[in-house]
């Protein structure tokens, strides 16, 4: 538990696994950094799409967690760690956002997908990249971010974070009707354990599409004072909602 | 005038021998007198706001679900010499009702963001109360005289048989037993599409500011169907959205200035007179990043959830998740003063992260003089600095170790190394129990600590004079 997540000024060779010194734009990380940034990626993007409750959801938070999420991925762009296959965009500034709409579009099943052959061992980089390219490019133009923001935004922006907040909905619906602690307490929590990560004792829960979801939910055990409801009547009625039949 | 109290306050703290003001200070709870109706320091629901009124006799509380407590300052009684000063209820209302909103298809929770008293204008008192979405304005009335002696009604208030009637009578007022009523005078609604973080009332006493994540809006207290947005920072792109107002607050005697914080860690001091929208900022007030703390999560806790003129005005404090803040207005390019909080949970960032506990909002105070400043943190702790000697000390809000007029002892958290018998170690502290909210008395030592569904008021029978 006291790893911090630092970029230093310097490279250290890495003798200390512990230690997290990340490189600048040119040098590759270390493979345990890598594997602690993109945890911090998909525990952001989980935090992001889990969000959206039956309460309107918490704007600065938010907006604070896309900027991390952007920053994440700025960075893995300049370790050379994430190659990007976006159309032909005029000039830096629509790449970037096409970029970073790229992330958020990706639906956590989809990045399930990819893990699974690079999860056991060390590090997952070479997993990684095939995963973005199979992202559609339809998804990529259209901005789920917006729909953080606004939640008043008409439907069809939802888009791809549309199709994520369905296989959540769906998957829950086809539990047996409980309370979301009841959901969320018998997951394996150590996806997100650091050490777990690190000793690469991942692997069991990627595969497919429930278990997908399952890993993601370990993160989301609701917080004192979050505003996830416990009653899964009141969950139906926001799929309901949401899913607009 | 100010300035010349402040220094020869500060030549008398400096002279005396021990100027250990924050460790002479003995914090005692205030227990409730044993006659009056008991103090309901505990309540249903998690306390979401503090605020003393302006002489400190009121003090406002407001819950997550939508009610509003006043409690009142009891006058210092020679027959009772030990209740000198505690806090009663005074008066109990249900501000803010859970509502939906049909079009978004979303929740408005009622819990009560802030709470900001009126400066007295009359025997009444004026408080603005608001949730996420709307704010409200009441108006406390006492009564403690009724009218006896009508000639058409009976004392129940039926109508007399007119023939019973023989002569005429003037009505007289007898005491009664003091009831403090609460009548909803205005109700400011549909001004923001955002949820409402912040309110202020103007030194002007006729107009107040209400902030939401992306825009400001300036009423008037007698108006409610209009509204003027004084700042906007919505882009016109919303993907393009990477900041938002966390907080604002008029300035205590310049009615045309307003500062507001982002989630940024920038602060912006408006002048109303510039423009109508006050988009562009008279002072910017930012301090350049530390390139050897920079980590993912350095602008999570750059991020200011607190913003808060000083009484002199000269100053503005800011409270971030990991230090609080002292701006002077005339220094743009950094604080001339930083506290650390809490700086044990730097190396624990990542699991606050995961367990959200570090987009908690912590609010900040200062003292009647400025001299002192108090902030909350974790394990319901709470923290005070002394600007002047520099000492800062940390107690906990509990009643465990709290006898009636036992005092306060400080507390230690210790980060591994030696550790003394009382300290509690970082990885034992209690993230659930945080103090999000307190309230300094405007002119003496008292304090008002919410700790989730408690509050707590502490005073120092010490030092009761502000220093």
């Amino acid at each position: 538990m006291g790893t911090m997540f630092a970029r230093g000024l310097k490279r250290k060779s890495a003798e200390d696994g512990e230690d997290v010194e990340g490189g600048l734009a040119g040098t590759q990380a270390t493979p345990s950094y890598s594997l602690q940034r993109q945890s911090l990626l998909d525990m952001s993007l989980v935090k992001l799409q889990l969000c959206h409750m039956l309460v309107e959801p918490n704007l600065c938070r938010s907006v604070l967690i896309a900027n991390t999420v952007r920053q994440i991925q700025e960075e893995m762009t300049q370790d050379g760690t994430w190659r990007v296959l976006a159309p032909q965009a005029a000039g830096r500034a629509p790449l970037d956002r096409l970029v970073s709409t790229e992330i958020l579009c990706r639906s956590v099943r989809e990045q399930e997908g990819e893990r699974p052959a690079a999860d056991v061992g060390d590090g997952r980089t070479p997993g990684l990249v095939p995963g973005l390219s199979a992202v559609p490019s339809a998804q990529a133009l259209r901005s789920p971010q917006s729909s953080l923001w606004e939640v008043d935004s008409s439907r069809e922006n939802r888009g791809g974070f549309q199709k994520s907040l369905d296989q959540i909905f769906e998957t829950l619906e086809s539990k047996t009707p409980g309370s979301v602690e009841e959901l969320f307490s018998d997951v394996d929590s150590s996806y997100y354990d650091l050490d777990a990560v690190l000793t690469g004792m991942v692997g069991s829960t990627q595969s497919g599409h429930g278990s997908g979801l399952q890993a993601f939910t370990a993160v989301a055990t609701p917080p004192p004072g979050s505003s996830c409801r416990s009653d899964l009547g009141e969950l139906d009625h926001a799929v309901e909602i949401l899913v607009e039949t | 005038m100010e300035r010349e109290l402040e220094t020869r306050l500060r030549a008398w703290m400096e002279g005396r021998a021990e100027s250990r003001w924050l460790e002479k200070c003995q914090w005692e709870l205030a227990e409730p007198h044993p006659e009056t109706t008991q103090l309901e320091s505990v309540r249903a629901d998690i306390i979401s706001t503090v605020e003393f009124n302006h002489t400190g006799e009121l003090l406002a509380t407001g819950d997550k679900g939508g009610r509003v407590v006043i409690f009142q300052r009891e006058p210092e009684s020679k027959n009772a010499p030990h209740s000198q000063g505690e806090y009663d209820v005074y008066s109990t209302f249900q501000s803010h009702e859970p509502e939906f909103d049909y079009l978004k298809s979303l929740e408005i929770e009622e819990k009560i963001n802030k709470i900001k008293w009126l400066p007295q204008q009359n025997a009444a008192h004026s408080l603005l109360s608001t949730n996420d979405k709307t704010i409200k304005l009441w108006k406390i009335t006492e009564r403690d005289k009724r009218p006896e002696g009508y000639n058409l009604k009976d004392e129940e208030g039926k109508l007399k048989d007119l023939s019973t009637v023989t002569s005429l009578q003037v009505p007289v007022l007898k005491p009664m037993d003091l009831m403090v009523e609460v009548s909803p005078r205005r109700v400011f609604a549909n001004g923001h599409t955002y949820h409402i973080n912040s309110i202020s009332v103007n030194s002007d006493c006729e107009t107040y500011m209400s902030a939401d994540d992306l825009r400001i809006n300036l009423w008037h207290l007698a108006i409610t169907d209009r509204s003027f947005n004084i700042v906007d920072i919505k882009p016109a792109n919303m993907e393009d959205l990477t900041e938002v107002i966390t907080a604002s607050e008029f300035h205590p005697h310049h009615c045309n200035l307003f500062v507001y914080s982002s989630s940024k860690g920038s602060l912006r001091l408006c002048d109303m007179r510039a423009a109508a929208l006050c988009d562009k900022h008279s002072k910017l007030f930012e301090e350049p990043e530390d390139p050897s703390n920079r980590s993912f999560f350095s602008e999570i806790i750059s991020s200011v959830s607190d913003v808060k003129f000083s009484h002199s005005g000269r100053y503005m404090l800011t409270r971030d998740y990991l230090t609080v803040k002292v701006w002077d207005l005339n220094m743009e390019a950094r604080p001339i003063e930083t506290y650390q909080v809490h700086d044990y949970l730097r190396s624990k960032l990542c699991s606050l992260y995961e367990n959200d506990c570090i987009f908690d909002k912590f609010e900040c105070a200062w003292n009647g003089s400025d001299s002192v400043i108090m902030t909350g943190a974790y394990n319901n702790f709470f923290r005070m600095f002394d600007r002047n000697t520099k000492r800062d000390v940390t107690l906990e809000a509990s009643r465990e170790s709290s006898k009636p007029r036992a005092v306060l002892k400080p507390r230690r958290v210790c980060v591994g190394g030696k550790r003394r018998r009382d300290d509690i170690s970082v990885d034992s502290l209690d993230f659930t129990k945080k103090i999000l909210h307190t309230a300094w008395h405007p002119a003496e030592n008292i304090i008002a600590i919410a700790a989730t569904n408690n509050l707590y008021i502490f005073q120092d029978k010490v030092n009761s004079e502000m220093h």
